[in-house]
Formats: structure tokens, sequence, C-alpha cells
């Protein structure tokens, strides 16, 4: 009787054992399955685009098809449109994450605010795409470079007021107890205070909304489109890096495959650097505090 | 006494002011929502008008004689992000499980910030390498072997019989299941991490394994917060649009084989909307990217009051 008690026991036990390790190689192969994916897709991108990657690519305008360049006007227009998206956009972002951190402690304003940008963070880029092309696009009837940074500063918004509010919390109430203490009127307090002790999640905030953005394509497909020769005049398509990247990758010309790349490891290392470096300068700031 | 009255004064004036221009810019969010569905609904006036609710179950999709229908799109939609959750939540759920449970310390942040620069690659590069490395080697050797083995089966045969050309429904789909895991495994892995530790080890100690603890205990806990993170998945994957355009093939078809080429309605608004020529073409797009904000908004709104009641509950936890 007792023996087979035990011998159930045991048949339970190993049982539990064997779902155990089931289940937990499961988990490390989940999390292979993930990282494998990171390594292939750098990796190809490290074989096609790093002999793509010429002086010509930083030089030489986009090619028309068969014939060889580069993509400094994509890269220029790239520049100035998220550059523009994010000096539009981060200023009424902390504005925005300021209120709900520091002056929304009441009313209906803040708690909706805040429901609605989250979801703003993440709504369909191309939407963004269709709202710029409707309100703007269609209005002055040509397609620009304004509207291509109008669309991406929609997008940084979101993703810097979700920040500034996160980092604001994270400062101690006593911060501001000890400047009102002193009489420093509340203006002063969040200026000069809680927003400068929060400056270094904020501008991390900043440098991620900036990756985002730099690899966005579906809304700038409406809004700047494309242009093949160098132009420096916002007001007319600007050729820009992702939308290059997706015309001369669904082509069959292999000069242009070849440029796409090309575009695609800048974009993506661009990307990732900004990622990491977010990243690193974050934690550095967290843990002298 | 006169000029401190005047600075204090100053100064509310100047409290004000900022309160305010804070303020306008937090009603300018609400303003630009509610700007993005009014202009889309103006924009789809004509379509709305020519095709009443019609346009969401008509097939139709003929540019040259003006009869447009959402159905497809909003199928491959559903359908390319229901298999793309199907394959990414127990990926997820085996990353989140290693990040917070099994990784060695060391290697924990680490392996964690891999994970979310996966996230971090533009959807554009996923679309471009799906169409050139990742469809060819599908056609090659996974399409064939589902014809020949899953093809005869019953029941679910046709959905995968079909010529093995590597672009298809199915291709989107696994694409877009690697880009949205990222998502998922890192919201997974903060409510995993929000589990209080007294409970994780009063289960150890009464002598449950790693597993039992994860599905007893920390999934229970935080079932609330896991749905939010995958409905926020879900969210990204209905809207995502470069990697799907690439891989999907963009057919206005509605066939049975998720090996076929399909369309999404992010797709078809990335290929067609440009050049779409006359008012009925172009107002129909909207109106697609219309249907779209309106399925991510409800979506995302079911993810975001999910993992608000989690971090509720968390507060009178603690």
């Amino acid at each position: 009787m007792k023996e087979r008690l035990r011998n159930k026991m045991m048949e339970l036990y190993t049982r539990r054992r064997l779902a155990n390790a089931a289940g937990l190689t499961i988990s490390v192969l989940a999390m292979g399955f993930g990282l494998f994916w990171l390594c292939w897709i750098l990796w190809t991108l490290l074989v096609h685009g790093l002999p793509a990657l010429t002086a010509e690519v930083f030089t030489k305008m986009t090619p028309p098809p068969g014939s060889s360049g580069g993509l400094w006007n994509a890269i220029f227009g790239s520049l100035m449109m998220t550059l523009g998206g994010t000096l539009i956009g981060t200023p009424i972002g902390i504005l925005a994450g300021t209120y709900l951190a520091e002056f929304g402690q009441r009313g209906w304003l803040a708690p909706f605010t805040r429901f609605i940008n989250d979801i703003l963070l993440s709504a369909p880029s191309i939407v963004i795409g269709l709202f710029v092309y409707e309100v703007y696009v269609v209005h002055v009837k040509h397609f620009s470079g304004w509207a291509g940074t109008l669309a991406l500063a929609i997008i940084v918004i979101p993703i810097v007021i979700r920040t500034t509010e996160n980092m604001l919390r994270l400062v101690p109430s006593t911060l501001r107890e000890a400047a009102a203490a002193l009489g420093a009127p509340q203006w002063k307090i969040v200026n000069f205070v809680t927003l400068r002790a929060a400056r270094a999640g904020i501008i991390t905030g900043v440098m991620l909304a900036i990756a985002r953005i730099s690899g966005e394509t579906a809304p700038l497909l409406f809004t700047s489109l494309n242009n093949q020769f160098w132009n420096d005049d916002m007001n007319q398509p600007m050729a820009n890096l992702p939308v290059v990247i997706f015309q001369f990758a669904m082509s069959p010309y292999e000069d242009w495959q070849k440029l796409a790349w090309a575009g695609a490891l800048l974009i993506t290392f661009s990307v990732l650097t900004l990622n990491i470096l977010a990243r690193v300068l974050f934690r550095q700031n967290a843990s002298t505090h | 006494m006169l000029l401190h009255e005047a600075r204090l004064k100053r100064q509310t004036i100047y409290d004000a002011l900022f309160r305010g221009v804070t303020r306008f810019a937090a009603f300018g969010v609400l303003a630009l929502l509610a700007a993005i569905i009014f202009s889309l609904v103006m924009g789809s006036m004509p379509a709305i008008k020519a095709f009443g609710f019609g346009f969401l179950a008509s097939p139709d999709w003929d540019p040259v004689n003006d009869q447009f229908g959402a159905l497809i799109p909003i199928v491959g939609t559903l359908v390319t992000s229901a298999i793309a959750l199907t394959i990414a939540i127990p990926v997820s759920f085996g990353i989140a499980l290693f990040l917070t449970e099994l990784s060695p310390r060391v290697l924990r942040r680490p392996l964690g910030v891999a994970i979310e620069l996966l996230a971090g690659i533009p959807s554009i590069i996923y679309g471009m390498w799906g169409l050139f490395v990742f469809a060819p080697l599908f056609a090659d050797y996974v399409e064939p072997w589902l014809n020949k083995h899953v093809g005869s089966m019953p029941y679910i045969g046709p959905f995968f019989s079909g010529p093995p050309m590597g672009i298809g429904t199915l291709t989107a789909s696994i694409i877009l299941a690697i880009m949205i895991i990222p998502f998922i495994a890192s919201v997974m892995r903060d409510v995993f991490d929000v589990v209080p530790a007294m409970l994780k080890e009063s289960a150890y100690g009464l002598g449950s394994t790693t597993w039992e603890v994860m599905f007893k205990i920390v999934l229970p806990y935080t079932k609330v917060g896991v749905a939010g993170g995958i409905m926020l998945g879900l969210g990204r994957a209905l809207g995502e649009t470069m990697a799907v355009t690439f891989v999907i093939g963009n057919a206005h078809e509605l066939t049975k084989s998720l090996l076929n080429p399909g369309n999404s309605i992010s797709s078809a608004l990335a290929n067609e909307f440009t050049e779409a020529f006359g008012d009925l073409y172009t107002s129909s797009l909207i109106e697609l990217g219309l249907i779209l904000f309106f399925i991510t908004f409800v979506v995302l709104s079911i993810s975001r009051f999910m993992l608000y009641k989690l971090s509720k509950r968390e507060g009178k936890a603690a």
C-alpha cells in the first residue's frame, strides 16, 4: 500500500518535473527564436548593404533606372524632415506632458488626454499620412517636404508626451515642495526644478522619437512623396530614404536594388545606434541620482 | 510693500499663463484626434454616399467602373493579424518567461535590449528582408512541404494548398508575427515584473516548479495586463503597412488559400493611393483608412483599458 502510494507520488513528481523541463526548454527556444530573426536581419543587411555602401552614395543623386548613382538627396531630405518633425513635435509634446504630470490632478482633461495619447502612440502611421494629405496636401495642391515634416511631427508628439509625463512623475515631490517652500511660483518650480531634474529622461524620449520617425515610410508616401533630383525647398516634393528604399527595392533594376540595400543599412544602423545611445544615456543619468 | 504685491501679482499671472499654455497643448492632442476623425470622414463622404454600408461587405474593387468594396482588404487585415497573433503570443510568453525567471542576472538586461531593438528596426526593413530573403526561402522549402503534407489534410488542407510563390498572406503573417513579438514580449515582461516576489516565493516554498509558478501564480495575477499587451500587439499588427505591402502580393482576390497573394487595408493604401484617379477611387481608399483607424482605435482602447485595470490593482495591493 505504502509502496504504491510512493510510486504514485514519484510518478506525479516525475511528470511535474518533465512538464517543467519541457516548458523551460520551450521558453529558451522562444528566446532563441527572437534573437535568431534579429541576427538574421542584421546579417542580411550587412551582407547586401556594405558592398553597396560606396562614397557615391553620399555624393550623388538618386539615378534614373538602369544607371548608377547615390542617395545624397534622399539622405538630405530625410535629415531635414526628421529634424523639422522633431523641432515641431518636441515642444508641444513636452508642454502637454508637463500638463499631464504637473497640473492634471483634477478634472477630466488629463485622464482623457492620457488615454487618447496612448492610442495615438500606436495608431497606424499610414492613417496619419492620410490625415495630412487631407488637411494639407489637398489644399495646397502639391506634395511637399513640409507636409512630410508635419506628418512626422504628429508621430513625435505622443511619444514625447508619454516619456515627459513618465519622467516628471519620477521626480520626487520633496523637490517641488522644497522649491515651493522657498517661495518659488509654480512656473518656476516646473521650469527650473522638475523639468530640469527630468532632463535626461526627456532627452531619451526625444531620441527614441527621432529613431522612430527616421524609419517611418507610410506617412511620407502621401505627403512628401519623392523627388529624383536635388531639392532643398521644403515646399516641393522631397526625396527621403524610406520612400526611396520602397521604390528602389520594388523595382526590377539591379542598381536601384543595390542602392536600396545601402539605404536600408544606413537607416537601420542609425536607428539602432540612436536606440542604444538613448538607453545608455538614460542609464548613466539614472545611476548618478 | 506695494512692490512686493506687484511682484506677487506678476508671478500669479505668469503661473496662470504657463498653466494655460500647457493646458492648451494637452487640449491639442484631443483636437488632433478629433481632426483626424473629422477629416477622414469628410474625405470618405463620396464613397459613403455612393456605396453606403454595402461597402463593408462588397468584394468589388474595380477602378475602371468605379465599383469599390472593402471586404477583401478588411478580411486580409484581420486574417494576417490573427495568424500573426497565434504565432506571436506563445513565443512572446516564452521570451517574457525567460527574461523574468530563467535568464542569468547578467544577461537579463542585454537580452531585453536585444528584443527591444527588434522592435526598433523600421518596418520597411522587415518588408525588404521579407521580399528578398525570407520569401524565396519560404517558397523553395516551406511552401512545397506545406502543399505536400498539410495541403491534403481534410478541413485545413485548402488553406495551405496553392502555388508556392513565396509571396502571399501566410508570408505576410509570419513577418508581422516577428514584428509584434517584441511589443507583446516587453509588455508581458513588464507586467510579470510587478508580481509581488512574496507570492512567487510562497509558491516555490510549497514546492512548485518554475513552470507551475508561471501558470498558476504569475499568469492569473497578471492576466489583464497580458491581455492588454496582446491587444497592443494586435493594434500594431492591424496598422502595420510597409512590412505587409512588400510581401502580401496586393491582389484583390478572395481566396481560401493562405499561400495566394492577398491584400490588406494598409497595403492597398500604400500601393494605390498616390496612383488613384477620380474622386470616388480616392474617397474609397480614404474610407478604407477610416475603417482601419476605427478597428485599431477599438482594439487599442480595450488594450489600454486592460493595462490601466492592472496598474490600478497594483496600486491597491501596495
